[in-house]
């Protein structure tokens, strides 16, 4: 419910946001020299009826009902169709995203516990910062370059944020006196890297999943633009970039329910640490 | 610290100012005259990953700075309230997350004059950036904080009667440490590409003023990754810097 | 010279290559953008231009090579009444891609929809020049007429933009009369277009056309990734290619890198003149000073332009017809000039003078302004920087912001909160009716001051007047001499300061045969059903 109300409340101030944006009500008719006044004079009514947020936005939801979430001005396709076509390819790019950088993160920093080794950790600071750094369309440039597909730059981009969080994590879980005790057992370091320092902090580990979805997809935008993948990012920047106000809704309202889910289940674990 | 003093005294170490065109000498090679060589429109390249240095080695930490401390204030004090405070917190930072602020970017770029000086336009940007770019870190933060709220020794302490107050003072800012200063860190390259990426909305470092993020977006064509390696020093510098950061911030941790 | 030279070698090419290729293959190149509609007559973004382009025919065809119209559909036409009236005569026993035959009942039906106001087609407004029906009728099944409520200038040529539709096919939203048909549309990814069986056209030894099999058309935004998919062989063709990628290619691919000379495209500079625009006074009164704008055109040097944002493939521009316009370019007009020193004089003269490296005008203020592009767009990007160096010359101090498209068309074509802004203007006619929006004051799209209730200066006013005079006269060569004075009083006023036009550069495989490039849109595959493959292409991704 709570979900439901908050998405909601998105929409309409995505709307908001969209409506008062300059360009908001240009139609690009309206540049075509071809067209004459009067239909360049449709175009801006066309457009003018978006203006009157609350009854498009109460029309839009009682659409939205019967499952129509409008038509798409940029596509001029209905825009439950673009999002039913492109969503599959986003999902699984994110999949490879958020699973790809957690595990390479993961291991970086686990390596790094395990083998104490200064060379690993300044190949991984040098990786991490390397990632950080190059813009994540130069990275899918070079994946495409290589005849590879450009989705692969997306774990690329999550890893730097999940290895920093995870080393910094394991850095201070290392030194707690119950690590120190089983260093002291004489514990192998695997066992005492999965059962005393990753189980712990397995709230920590869900609430950084959280934080991979977020930059998966967020990365997925120039990343799908620039490799000409037809997902959900391609869709963001044209609608966005067409004033596309049915679009931009509808996108924001997936954003956010996507966003809410995944910290949720973050937010489920701590506050199950919480209670024991 | 080398780099930021290099930047620093760069009208010492180039007499090329950075927005000169020698439009005969357009992509040149590395040479005497021009130690870099020179970019698309004959400016030289030394000169402007100098200048440009400077102006993203100063904005962007200070960005970072102002997201870090709104991300620790906010994240911390509601992990702290806890309860029905610490969800409607998180609930609103997924929905800060969700918004599309690229429609609030451009409509502030549209109550900007046109005729910003390009120092101006560089310090609205990154301001912007450190106002917007809090609520990721926040999350982190305030998981970091929750957790430290149920640790063993925290709830030990509390047990033998030491005060709340005085436990947060001494105790969980060193515990939140290495948590601040990773977000902080990475919040700088990140900050450093989407003030390139804002400059396509109007704000950002203006033209003819170089920043980090302008010339990494040279990279944004296969000829420039495949062209002469000089290209790619500027992103070069940016990982040797952010690296340092990232190995300096580590050593003093794991020294305490 | 070198124009005309690969202009004959291309032909020759043509010639000799055609009997080197095999009927069959499929063709493969980009669209920008997926077509918004596969209504012909709705077809107004790029992407559902050039499905148009491939599917629909035509009575009337403007050969992109020689510039002159060719019978297509229509065997023979006639022009009269002032341009109000066009008569044809068909070619018998044609058919549409799923068998129904085409008569003058199906130009009828075409006319009717193209000319119903709700449907607000671009190229039914073209044909809409005053109030009133228009009329069609068939004499016979194979000749008729269409006579338009009031004169519209180039009358014949214009049909070169309408597709005919079918008036009796029970398939009639897929029937055409074109090379290809739409075969399979992969929404935001691709479209197959099959070359369509029935379509009319032979070629010289008596083979049926097109000789290609089919189509792809890949949905590609990114050049990049469309150049590296052209290196790999996965296209055939690009067109529209960026100069630094082109000579990226002319490096590694020397016979691929085709420069078809000059477009009929322009990049411009506007300065805003609206009365009421919300900008400062002192700085209308300069953008209203025909010597101050001249003096900024003069300030711009054009070569360099040319020279290092398009690494040569340009021409420095001065007037508002393309010299790839073979007739309605003005040839009395030069080449713009470059010199500061001139530009200091005439500021001089109109008031200003120079104090410490800063413009200064009659009133004291520093001259500086402003100048907006659409962001994105690197070759502006670089233009600017340019500009910004040349006007330093002159003590102008020119701050320059590229914004995302729709913030920058609402500037100029709403809130008016600009100074001068840099625009690149894609032409597909060659006739000036088509561009009549742009040049009469009234037009939605005059650039400096849009929208006019009444002409804002005698010189705007001359314009409209020659304007409204050719466009009822029916010889060329009146017409002409009329528009070449309208180029002269643009030159002379400069609201709008030529700076390039940007040359047609394209990406061309070797399996492709009988290629003739043309600076006319589209300028690859004008003659696509004459096209051919000498080899199989590479599996594509």
């Amino acid at each position: 419910m709570r979900i439901l109300a908050t998405t909601l409340v998105l929409g309409f101030l995505s709307a908001t946001m969209l409506r008062f944006s300059p360009g908001f009500d240009f139609d690009e008719r309206e540049m075509d020299i071809r067209l004459n006044a009067e239909t360049k004079t449709l175009a801006r009514v066309e457009r003018a009826r978006e203006k009157d947020l609350a009854s498009f936005y109460a029309g839009y939801l009682k659409a939205g009902l019967s499952g129509d979430l409008g038509m798409s001005r940029s596509f001029n396709q209905p825009v439950v169709q673009l999002i039913r076509d492109r969503l599959p390819l986003t999902l699984v790019s994110l999949l490879y995203g958020v699973g790809g950088g957690i595990a390479l993160g993961l291991a970086l920093a686990s390596a790094i516990v395990l083998l104490r080794t200064a060379s690993l950790e300044a190949v991984s600071s040098i990786a991490s910062g390397l990632f950080l750094c190059v813009p994540s369309g130069v990275i899918a440039l070079l994946f495409l370059w290589t005849g590879a597909n450009g989705r692969w730059a997306i774990p690329l981009v999550v890893f730097p944020h999940v290895y920093r969080y995870v080393r910094n994590l394991l850095g201070v879980a290392q030194s707690s006196p119950h690590v120190l005790t089983a260093i002291a057992k004489g514990l192998s370091p695997a066992r005492i890297l999965t059962r005393h320092l990753l189980l712990p902090l397995t709230p920590e580990l869900a609430s950084v999943a959280g934080m991979a979805v977020m930059l998966a997809f967020g990365a997925s935008i120039p990343i799908e633009v620039i490799s000409d993948s037809p997902g959900i990012g391609q869709l963001v920047c044209q609608a966005a970039l067409g004033r596309d106000l049915p679009l931009l809704i509808a996108i924001t309202m997936m954003v956010a329910i996507l966003t809410m889910v995944t910290n949720g289940i973050g937010d489920t674990f701590l506050e199950v640490q919480r209670v024991q | 610290m080398l780099v930021f003093g290099i930047a620093l005294c760069a009208n010492l170490v180039t007499r090329r100012p950075y927005a000169e065109q020698y439009r005969e000498a357009v992509a040149a090679r590395p040479s005497a005259e021009f130690p870099l060589g020179t970019d698309a429109l004959g400016r030289d390249r030394l000169s402007r990953l100098l200048y440009g240095t400077r102006s993203s080695l100063l904005l962007a930490p200070a960005a970072a700075f102002i997201a870090t401390v709104i991300a620790t204030s906010l994240g911390g004090f509601f992990a702290f309230l806890g309860g029905t405070w610490e969800r409607a917190f998180a609930a609103f930072t997924d929905a800060f997350i969700s918004l599309p602020w690229f429609f609030v970017l451009i409509t502030i770029r549209a109550l900007l004059p046109l005729n910003v000086e390009p120092v101006t336009s560089a310090v609205i940007t990154f301001g912007l950036l450190g106002l917007l770019g809090w609520p990721l870190s926040a999350r982190i933060i305030r998981a970091g904080t929750r957790t430290f709220l149920t640790s063993d020794y925290f709830l030990q302490a509390r047990a033998s009667g030491i005060g709340t107050g005085p436990l947060l003072c001494k105790h969980l800012g060193p515990n939140l440490r290495p948590l601040v200063l990773a977000q902080f860190w990475i919040s700088i390259p990140v900050f450093i590409l989407s003030e390139a990426n804002l400059s396509l909305l109007g704000l950002g470092v203006a033209e003819p003023l170089p920043s980090w993020g302008s010339l990494l977006r040279e990279l944004e064509s296969l000829g420039a990754l495949t062209g002469h390696p000089v290209v790619l020093l500027p992103a070069v510098l940016l990982v040797a810097v952010v690296s340092c950061f990232q190995l300096l911030l580590q050593y003093p941790e794991e020294a305490t | 010279m070198n124009q005309t030279r690969f202009f004959i070698l291309s032909l020759l090419a043509g010639t000799l290559s055609v009997f080197a290729a095999e009927p069959g293959g499929e063709l493969r190149f980009t669209m920008r953008v997926e077509p918004k509609t596969f209504n012909p007559l709705q077809a107004a973004d790029e992407g559902s231009e050039l499905v148009r382009y491939l599917t629909g025919g035509v009575l009337i065809r403007l050969n992109r090579l020689s510039q002159e119209l060719d019978p297509e559909l229509a065997s023979r036409w006639k022009v009269s009444e002032g341009s109000r009236r066009i008569d044809f005569e068909l070619r018998p026993n044609i058919r549409f891609s799923d068998g129904t035959p085409f008569s003058c009942d199906d130009v009828a039906f075409t006319v009717k929809q193209l000319m119903d106001p709700s449907l607000h087609s671009p190229v039914g407004d073209s044909f809409r020049t005053g109030p009133g029906e228009t009329e069609t009728k068939c004499v016979s099944a194979v000749a008729g007429m269409v006579r338009f409520p009031a004169p519209v200038a180039s009358l014949a040529a214009l049909f070169d933009q309408v597709a005919m539709l079918s008036a009796h096919s029970p398939k009639r939203d897929i029937a055409v009369l074109g090379p290809f048909q739409v075969a399979e549309y992969r929404a935001g990814s691709s479209l197959l277009l099959r070359r369509n069986a029935y379509y009319w056209k032979r070629d010289s030894q008596g083979r049926q056309l097109p000789y290609l099999a089919a189509i792809r058309l890949d949905v590609q935004q990114s050049r990049e990734t469309e150049m590296l998919r052209f290196r790999r062989g996965e296209l055939d063709l690009v067109n529209k290619l960026d100069p630094e990628l082109f000579d990226q290619l002319a490096g590694q691919m020397p016979a691929a890198a085709l420069d078809a000379g000059p477009s009929l495209d322009w990049e411009i500079l506007f300065f805003n003149q609206v009365p009421s625009a919300p900008i400062e006074d002192y700085k209308k009164a300069w953008f209203q000073s025909a010597a101050f704008r001249r003096a900024i055109s003069e300030a711009i040097n054009r070569d360099d332009l040319c020279r290092i944002v398009y690494r040569g493939h340009a021409r420095s521009a001065a007037a508002p017809v393309s010299p790839s316009n073979h007739f309605w370019t003005n040839k009395a007009l030069g080449a713009a000039e470059y010199s500061t020193r001139k530009a200091l004089r005439r500021l001089e003269q109109d008031g200003f003078h120079l104090a410490g490296g800063n413009l200064i005008d009659r009133s004291r203020h520093k001259v500086e302004f402003s100048l907006i592009t659409n962001a994105g767009n690197k070759l502006h990007e670089r233009m600017m920087s340019m500009i910004q160096q040349d006007l330093a010359k002159i003590g102008v101090h020119l701050n320059v912001v590229a914004l995302d498209f729709p913030s920058l068309a609402e500037r100029i074509t709403r809130s008016f909160q600009y100074e001068t802004c840099l625009a690149a203007m894609t032409n597909i006619g060659l006739d000036p009716n088509e561009v009549m929006n742009i040049w009469l004051s009234s037009g939605a799209n005059h650039p400096w001051n849009p929208s006019q209730k009444a002409p804002a200066t005698p010189w705007e006013a001359e314009i409209d007047k020659l304007l409204y005079a050719q466009n009822r006269m029916g010889e060329a060569a009146k017409r002409k001499a009329n528009f070449d004075r309208v180029q002269e009083i643009i030159v002379e006023q400069a609201p709008v300061l030529f700076l390039v036009y940007p040359n047609a550069l394209a990406a061309v495989s070797a399996r492709v045969k009988n290629l003739s490039p043309a600076p006319l849109y589209p300028q690859l595959y004008w003659n696509a059903d004459r096209l051919a493959l000498a080899e199989p292409a590479r599996a594509a991704r």
